[in-house]
């Protein structure tokens, strides 16, 4: 029991913990729809592509927040644009525009020498420097999406499963997308500073691959996925606390090495 | 469009700036059983997709009645199978039109898809997973789906592909039923056996309409030539109808490629 309880007496700690929980839920929620769209690589690309935003808002004197926010959402149109209407393969689209966008970032940095370690922690992550805002920010973001999930759930079911069938049954599904693709920036923006946007990808995929592996319900996918996803996250708070590793590492390899796990007792 | 319940207009189409059809004209009415037979890329999916407001036409018009409903099923191959869900969840989906905003489903939507499956006779497959289902059982959760939103226009993009023949006739003769209910249908299928001996009403296309009309008209050797640009036999006997590529029937001609067999083979036409 100690062995829970002591880290706890620190509050850095506890404020991590809370963070990392709700990521995890957050991203194993989202994660379902990416899975099943088989559009992994979105989580990869859009966390690089909010990066870029993040920059540019900064240096533009623009809320860092609000402006990745409304960047990662953007490239997430674009990348429905692109795919749909210009019929673009989608996995070469999703490189392109996110990789680009990636660029500006990295472009912009290395011309302006006047970023200080947050950036750092943008790509990399620092749950222990979660602040009370961040924290805020994350279960406000949380709460909506898992609002959004559950108001959506046959709209985003069926449109996942089947678009253009979904689309002749009446379903909106340029608007159900659009919705997402808002609800995944915003998701990932919250993200950003518990895990860095060179792991959110892992967060949102691995616990979804795990959870199919041990269902072949929906719905009870949905409910593996989020809960796998927060147990990952207190996994990995607790290695990263007694081996003394950086956070956002240990709790995508406590989820990798669930998913190894589930996968070798599955065969 | 007086008594059209679907009609295209000197309808264009294009993919990648490659004209897919164009100045397409095209009728369907109420209670029309119909079937689109071609080649594969010939633009029977394309029309399909348009005909269901999935894509746009470049030129023409595309006019339905107003209010008019339409269910799809599309090829088995667009179908995720590994996607986590019962044969019951993809049915209760196809009620989308009819269910309320609550994200749950009422006891109406179990009602009318229990009712559905037990015509279709899935009932004893309703729980288990799309892809522990038979072709043919599929075929009929897919069939399903759509037909649970009570559609008045059903398209169906090879639905008899990939099934065993006792399960083509079963589907074919559950069309039957429901077109004599009133529903007007659209298949598109490359299976001309299937379709000569049940469907009233043939559209022979290849990037347009070569011909139209009763199996008996339309399926000769001259037409089938023009909308599959391949040799074609047509056999007639009472009721029954069977066709058959030239090629196919003797593969040994094309390995021996001599053209001492054409003599010896039945001369183009219908046999009786």
């Amino acid at each position: 029991m100690a062995f829970f309880v002591e880290p706890l007496q620190y509050q850095f700690f506890v404020q991590g913990l809370i963070a990392a929980l709700l990521v995890g839920c957050l991203c194993g929620l989202l994660g379902v729809y990416i899975v099943l769209r088989q559009m992994s690589y979105i989580g990869h690309g859009l966390s690089h592509a909010v990066f870029g935003g993040a920059v540019v808002s900064h240096l533009l004197g623009v809320n860092v927040y609000v402006g990745a926010g409304l960047w990662g959402f953007g490239a997430a149109v674009l990348i429905h644009h692109l795919t749909t209407r210009r019929d673009l393969p989608a996995d070469a689209v999703i490189g392109i525009v996110t990789t680009a966008s990636f660029a500006v970032g990295v472009a912009l940095m290395s011309r302006v020498h006047r970023f200080t370690q947050d950036f750092e922690a943008v790509l990399f992550g620092n749950v222990l420097g979660v602040s009370e805002h961040d924290l805020l920010l994350i279960a406000v973001v949380t709460v909506l999406t898992g609002l959004a999930v559950a108001v959506l759930y046959k709209q985003l079911l069926f449109s996942t499963f089947d678009e253009a069938v979904a689309q002749v049954a009446g379903v909106p599904t340029r608007l159900v997308y659009l919705l997402f693709a808002c609800i995944l920036a915003l998701a990932i923006l919250a993200s950003m500073q518990v895990l860095g946007v060179t792991l959110i990808a892992a967060t949102i995929v691995i616990p979804a691959a795990t959870a199919r592996l041990l269902t072949h319900s929906f719905s009870t996918m949905l409910v593996l996925s989020t809960v796998l996803g927060g147990a990952t996250a207190l996994g990995g708070m607790y290695l990263s606390y007694y081996v003394d590793i950086a956070s956002g590492a240990s709790i995508v390899l406590c989820a990798a090495l669930l998913f190894v796990a589930v996968l070798s007792i599955r065969r | 469009m007086s008594h059209a319940l679907l009609e295209l207009q000197r309808v264009s189409v294009a993919y990648a700036n490659q004209p897919i059809f164009t100045d397409l004209d095209l009728c369907l009415t109420p209670g029309q059983f119909a079937a689109l037979v071609g080649p594969t890329g010939g633009g029977k999916s394309t029309l399909l997709k348009l005909i269901l407001g999935l894509l746009a036409c470049t030129q023409g018009s595309v006019q339905r009645l107003p209010q008019v409903t339409m269910g799809y099923v599309p090829q088995r191959e667009m179908i995720d199978w590994r996607f986590p869900v019962t044969a019951e969840q993809v049915v209760l989906m196809g009620r989308y039109r009819h269910t309320s905003y609550w994200p749950w489903v009422t006891r109406a939507d179990r009602r009318e898809v229990a009712a559905l499956l037990d015509r279709l006779g899935l009932t004893p497959y309703a729980k288990r997973h799309i892809r522990q289902l038979s072709g043919g059982q599929q075929q009929r959760i897919f069939l399903a789906r759509a037909l649970v939103a009570k559609p008045q226009l059903l398209l169906l993009d090879e639905p008899t592909t990939g099934v065993d023949l006792k399960t083509q006739h079963d589907i074919l003769h559950l069309l039957h039923e429901l077109n004599r209910e009133g529903m007007t249908i659209l298949l598109a299928t490359h299976d001309l056996n299937t379709i000569a001996s049940h469907v009233p009403w043939v559209i022979c296309f290849q990037h347009g309409v070569i011909a139209q009309g009763p199996p008996e008209t339309v399926l000769t050797p001259d037409i089938l030539r023009q909308t599959y640009n391949a040799d074609m036999v047509v056999l007639r006997q009472d009721d029954m109808t069977f066709i058959a590529n030239r090629s196919l029937a003797h593969p040994h001609v094309a390995q021996q490629g001599a053209l001492a067999h054409r003599s010896r083979r039945v001369p183009d036409g219908v046999l009786r």
